[in-house]
C-alpha cells in the first residue's frame, strides 16, 4: 500500500483520454488498464470521442505517468470484457465513462457484474441490449441495391456490384462487418453509411471514408417485385400497426423501398376487408332457431345467385321428431309452384318405393340440399338445372341448421348434390351408396341415387337400378327398425 | 389471353400464402457462404427482414408454387370451387426469384408451399425441384422451408429433408370432426402419419451425426405445424390438448395458431367475421407457458372458463394465479425458479436477474420495479424485505384491479 499511495496523483488532476476513433475497445482498453495502475479515481477522467468539442475541465494536459513496476495487474472478468466491447458501439459518450467506473469497482468485488439491480450495471445492460438491437435491424434492413452497369464498357465478365446506404444508430457498421461477409461471400457489395464505408470485392474487405445518400443507387429493377410482394403478403384482416412499429420503428423506413406502401395499405385495410365480408356474407350472425324460422329466412336467402331467380324457396316438411331425413338435390318445377318437397314426378316415383321398402313418408322429414329451384327458360318451359358445388355449399347453411333441429338419426341423401350438402365434398353414387357414412354426431348418412336419376333411363338399366335403389331402402328401413330398437 | 407476367404471378401467389402463419427462420444448423460459390448463412438467430401492417414479420419468402388445387378444404382460397385467379410458377422462377431477393437483403430465404396439381407426388416433386435448383445449382445456403404434402410418398419427403431447413405439415383443425368436417379431402391418419414418419428420419439423421461427422442432416431446424382457430367449434383446452400433444408424440418445434380470417370467395359453412385475434395471442401464451414456464397442459386448462376457453381480458398466467391464490405470495428473496414463473407479471428474463441479484442483496420492492416492467401488476404476488401484500392476495375485487382497462369499443370490431 505505501508505494501506491507514493504515486497517487495529486488531487484535482484531471486527466483527458483523446479516442482516435468512436469504437476504438483495444485503445480504450490499453488507457483503461494505465489510469487503473495509476489509481486515477473515475470522476478525474474526462473520455473525448473523436470530433466532440471535449469536456468541461479537460485541461486535459496533465500525462499520466506510467504504472509502477510492482502495480497490481488489473482484473475484469471474460463476461466484462466482452460487455464492455458491445457496449463500445453505443453512441452516449457517457459509455467510455461508465464502463472505467465499472472497471475500478470490479477490481474491488469481481461479482459486481452479477448485481442487476445496481444502477452501472442496469445502464450498461441498457447500452447492450441497444447496440444488439441496433446491430439485428442493420443486418435486417439494409437494402442493397444493383448498380447499373453499363454491360459494353465492362464486359460480361465484370462482377455485379450491390450497394446499400444505410444510417445506424450508434458505432455498429465494423462490428457488423463479419455478418456481411460471411451471408454475401461470393458477392461484390458496399455498404455506406454517414460514418464510413466497407467494401467487400469477394476476397478482401476494405474501411472507405463516410457517404452520403446520392453516392448509392437511387432505385432497383428488383424493388416493384419487392413492393408488391409485401402488398400481397399483407392481410387486411389484421391489421395490427402497433406491432408493426415497434419492431420497424418509423426511423428506418426511409432506406426501405416497401415503406412508402404502408400508408395505402392500411388506409385500405379496413375496405377491403369489409368487402370480403360482404361478398361471402353468410350473414345473420344468429342462426334461425326453429324450423319456422328457418322457413321464413330463407325466402329472403339471395346468397347465390339461385336465389336471384325469382323463385319461392322451400322448406322441408314432416315431423320435427323423425328419425329419418330423407335430402333431395332442389325443388324441381312443380314444387315450386306447389311450395312443397318432392310432389313432382320424381316424388311419386319416391313413394312408390318407400311404400314398398316399408318406409312411412308421413314419419318421415323430407327436405332439399338447395332450397331454390335452379332453371333455364326453354320456350315456355323451365329446364332443370343441376346447382354448382359452391351453390351447394352455400345453402349448406340451412340443412345444417335443419338437420340441427330434428336431430334425425339416420339421413339418407339421394344423389351426388345432396350427399354433398352433407359431406361437403362430391363422392361417386355407387363407390358411397349401400353403407353408413358417420356424420360426426352420432347420425349415419346413407347415399343413394336420386329418383330423377331412374325417371330418365329406360330399359335394363332402368330395371338394374330400380333394383339397386329398393336394395338400398330396404336396408335404410332395416337398418332404421335396428337403431329405434336401441 | 396473355400468360401473366412474373409481377402478377407474384401478387397471385403470395396473396394466397398469406394465410400460413410461420415466417420463422430460426434454429437451423450455422453455416455461411465463405469457401462456396454461391450466397447465404444461418446463424442461429432469424432475422426479420420487414413488418407488414398486420404486425407479422417477412423473414421468407412465402409463396405458393401453384394455387391450383384438386383438394376443397373449405377455409381455404384456394379450394378447388374457389373463384379465385389461377397461376403458376415454373421451380426456376421461384429460384431465380429467391436469389434476386437474397442477393439484395430482402429475406433470409423460402417459404414453398403449393395447391395439390394432379397429385400428391406430382406437386412434391416440383417443390423438391425448387429447392434442388437452390441448394445444388446456385449452391444457396439460405434458410428453406417446405410445406410437405402428407400424401406424397417417403422417398420424396426424404428428399426435401435432405434439402431443407425445415418441414411442416398442417394439422389445420384441433379436432378430427372438424377436419372431416372442414377439409373432407385430408385425412388426419395419413397427416400425423407423415408427421411421425419425418421424426423418425429427424431422429435418425441426429443419431447418425454422433457417429460420422458427415452425415446427412435431415431438416436441422425441425418439423412444426398450424391450426387454424375459430374455424370450427373447439374450445381452447382442445386445442392447447391437441398442441401438447403435437409436441410430446412429434417433437415438433413449432404449433402455429392461425385466427381464421375472411378470404375471398369464402365457402358458405364458415363463420365470416373479423378474425379471433385476441383468441390467437392468448393461445400463443399459453404456449409459452408451456414452452418456457414449466406449466404443464392441464394447468393451462385449469386457467380456462366452463366452456374451456381462456379469458380474453386478462392472460393465461393472470388467469391461473387467480384461480389458485393459495399458492401466492411469492418470496422473491427465498423461493425457487419454478415457482417465480408463475408469479403474473414475472417473465423468464426478470426471475434469471433476480435469481442473479439475490445472492449480492436482499431484494426489496424497489429492486424488483427496477427489474421489471410494471410492480404494480406484481405487487399482490410477491413478498419483499419490505413489502407483504397481507389482504391483497385475497381480495375479492382482485381481478379487476389487474385487468385492463376497458378501452373504448372499436366502431368496427365484431
Amino acid at each position: 500500500m505505501t508505494t501506491r499511495g507514493k504515486l497517487k496523483p495529486r488531487l484535482g488532476a484531471f486527466y483527458a483520454v483523446q479516442l482516435p476513433e468512436a469504437d476504438d475497445f483495444a485503445f480504450w482498453r490499453e488507457r483503461a488498464r494505465g489510469l487503473v495502475q495509476c489509481d486515477v479515481p473515475p470522476d478525474r477522467i474526462a473520455w473525448i470521442e473523436p470530433g466532440a468539442t471535449g469536456s468541461l475541465f479537460a485541461s486535459g494536459d496533465t500525462r499520466l505517468s506510467p504504472p509502477p513496476s510492482d502495480a497490481r495487474a488489473v482484473r475484469a472478468s471474460k463476461a466484462f470484457v466482452q460487455a464492455a466491447q458491445t457496449a463500445m458501439c453505443h453512441s452516449d459518450p457517457d459509455r467510455f465513462g461508465l464502463l472505467y467506473r465499472l472497471l475500478w469497482r470490479l477490481q474491488g468485488n469481481p461479482r459486481a457484474l452479477e448485481d442487476r439491480a445496481d444502477a452501472d450495471v442496469r445502464r450498461l445492460d441498457e447500452f447492450i441490449r441497444q447496440v444488439r438491437r441496433d446491430m439485428h435491424k442493420m443486418r435486417a434492413f439494409v437494402r442493397f441495391r444493383l448498380v447499373p452497369t453499363d454491360a459494353d464498357a465492362l464486359g460480361p465478365e465484370a462482377a455485379e456490384h450491390y450497394v446499400a446506404w444505410f444510417e445506424p444508430e450508434h458505432h455498429i457498421l465494423r462490428a457488423n462487418a463479419g455478418f456481411f461477409v460471411r451471408r454475401f461471400a461470393n458477392m461484390r457489395w458496399s455498404i455506406l453509411t454517414p460514418q464510413g464505408s466497407l467494401h467487400w470485392d469477394g476476397d478482401a474487405l476494405c474501411e472507405g471514408p463516410p457517404a452520403q445518400k446520392a453516392d448509392a443507387p437511387a432505385g432497383d429493377a428488383m424493388e416493384e417485385l419487392w413492393r408488391r410482394y409485401y402488398a400481397s403478403i399483407f392481410n387486411p384482416a389484421r391489421l395490427k400497426i402497433g406491432a408493426m412499429l415497434k419492431e420497424m420503428p418509423r426511423k428506418y423506413w426511409k432506406n426501405m423501398p416497401e415503406t412508402a406502401l404502408i400508408a395505402d395499405l392500411v388506409a385500405g385495410a379496413q375496405g377491403r376487408e369489409a368487402t370480403m365480408i360482404d361478398a361471402g356474407a353468410i350473414a345473420p350472425e344468429d342462426r334461425p332457431d326453429s324450423l319456422s324460422a328457418i322457413d321464413k329466412a330463407i325466402h329472403m336467402c339471395r346468397r347465390c345467385p339461385i336465389g336471384e331467380l325469382e323463385t319461392r324457396a322451400v322448406m322441408g316438411e314432416g315431423p320435427q321428431d323423425a328419425d329419418l331425413m330423407i335430402v333431395g338435390e332442389q325443388p324441381g318445377d312443380q314444387e315450386d309452384l306447389a311450395g312443397r318437397p318432392f310432389v313432382g314426378p320424381a316424388g311419386h316415383l319416391l313413394d312408390e318405393h318407400l311404400e314398398q321398402a316399408g318406409i312411412d313418408r308421413a314419419a318421415t322429414y323430407v327436405t332439399n340440399g338447395v332450397k331454390h329451384f335452379k332453371f333455364v327458360m326453354r320456350g315456355k318451359r323451365r329446364l332443370h338445372q343441376s346447382p354448382t358445388a359452391k351453390e351447394i355449399d352455400t345453402c349448406r347453411w340451412w340443412i345444417e341448421d335443419e338437420r340441427a333441429l330434428v336431430k334425425p338419426k339416420l339421413v339418407l341423401a339421394l344423389g351426388a348434390s345432396a350427399a354433398r350438402s352433407m359431406l361437403g365434398r362430391t363422392v361417386s353414387i355407387s363407390r358411397e351408396r349401400g353403407r353408413a357414412h358417420g356424420l360426426g354426431d352420432g347420425s349415419e348418412l346413407w347415399i343413394t341415387a336420386h329418383p330423377s336419376y331412374l325417371l330418365r333411363l329406360d330399359g335394363a338399366g332402368r330395371e338394374e337400378q330400380e333394383r339397386l335403389f329398393d336394395a338400398d331402402l330396404a336396408a335404410v328401413a332395416g337398418r332404421l327398425a335396428e337403431l329405434a330398437g336401441r | 389471353m396473355s400468360r401473366p407476367s412474373t409481377l402478377e404471378k407474384l401478387a397471385i401467389l403470395a396473396d394466397a400464402a398469406k394465410y400460413d402463419a410461420s415466417c420463422a427462420s430460426s434454429g437451423t444448423s450455422k453455416r455461411n457462404s465463405s469457401g462456396g460459390k454461391g450466397v447465404g448463412s444461418t446463424e442461429g438467430m432469424g432475422i426479420c427482414h420487414s413488418y407488414a401492417p398486420d404486425g407479422r414479420c417477412i423473414s421468407l419468402l412465402k409463396i405458393l408454387l401453384t394455387n391450383h388445387c384438386i383438394f376443397d378444404c373449405h377455409y381455404c382460397v384456394n379450394r378447388k370451387s374457389s373463384n379465385v385467379v389461377r397461376a403458376r410458377f415454373t421451380p426456376q422462377e421461384v429460384a431465380d426469384l429467391t436469389l434476386s431477393f437474397y442477393r439484395r437483403n430482402y429475406i433470409e430465404g423460402l417459404f414453398l408451399s403449393s395447391g395439390i396439381v394432379k397429385n400428391a407426388d406430382h406437386t412434391m416433386e416440383q417443390m423438391v425441384e425448387v429447392a434442388r435448383i437452390l441448394r445444388d445449382e446456385n449452391d444457396f445456403r439460405g434458410y428453406i422451408h417446405l410445406k410437405t404434402i402428407p400424401e406424397a410418398s417417403p422417398d420424396l419427403i426424404h428428399r426435401a429433408g435432405l434439402l431443407a431447413d425445415r418441414l411442416s405439415i398442417n394439422v389445420e383443425l384441433p379436432t378430427v370432426a372438424g377436419l372431416t368436417r372442414l377439409a373432407p379431402d385430408k385425412n388426419a391418419g395419413m397427416i400425423e402419419g407423415a408427421m411421425g414418419g419425418m421424426k423418425a428420419s429427424i431422429d435418425e439423421a441426429r443419431d447418425g451425426k454422433k457417429h460420422f461427422r458427415h452425415a446427412p442432416k435431415f431438416a436441422p431446424a425441425g418439423q412444426s405445424t398450424q391450426m387454424i382457430v375459430g374455424a370450427d367449434s373447439a374450445s381452447d383446452a382442445d386445442i392447447v390438448g391437441k398442441a401438447s400433444q403435437l409436441y410430446g408424440r412429434f417433437r415438433l418445434r413449432r404449433v402455429y395458431y392461425s385466427a381464421f380470417s375472411p378470404i375471398p370467395d369464402a365457402s358458405a359453412v364458415l363463420p365470416l367475421k373479423r378474425p379471433p385475434l385476441i383468441r390467437e395471442h392468448r393461445l400463443y401464451q399459453s404456449d409459452w407457458l408451456m414452452r418456457f414456464y414449466g406449466f404443464a397442459p392441464h394447468e393451462v386448462v385449469e386457467a380456462t372458463d366452463a366452456a374451456g376457453n381462456l379469458p380474453l381480458d386478462i392472460d393465461p398466467k393472470l388467469a391461473w394465479a387467480l384461480k389458485f391464490r393459495e399458492r401466492f405470495p411469492v418470496d422473491v428473496n427465498r423461493s425457487s425458479r419454478e415457482m417465480l414463473l408463475r408469479v403474473p407479471g414475472l417473465g423468464t428474463r426478470a426471475v434469471g436477474q433476480i435469481l442473479a441479484t439475490r445472492r449480492h442483496r436482499t431484494l426489496r420492492l424497489d429492486d424488483v420495479g427496477r427489474l421489471t416492467t410494471s410492480v404494480a401488476k406484481i405487487r399482490p404476488f410477491i413478498i419483499t424485505c419490505d413489502w407483504r401484500p397481507t389482504m391483497l392476495t385475497d381480495g375479492a375485487d382482485l381481478r379487476s384491479l389487474l385487468a385492463p382497462k376497458q378501452e373504448q369499443l372499436e366502431l368496427f370490431a365484431a
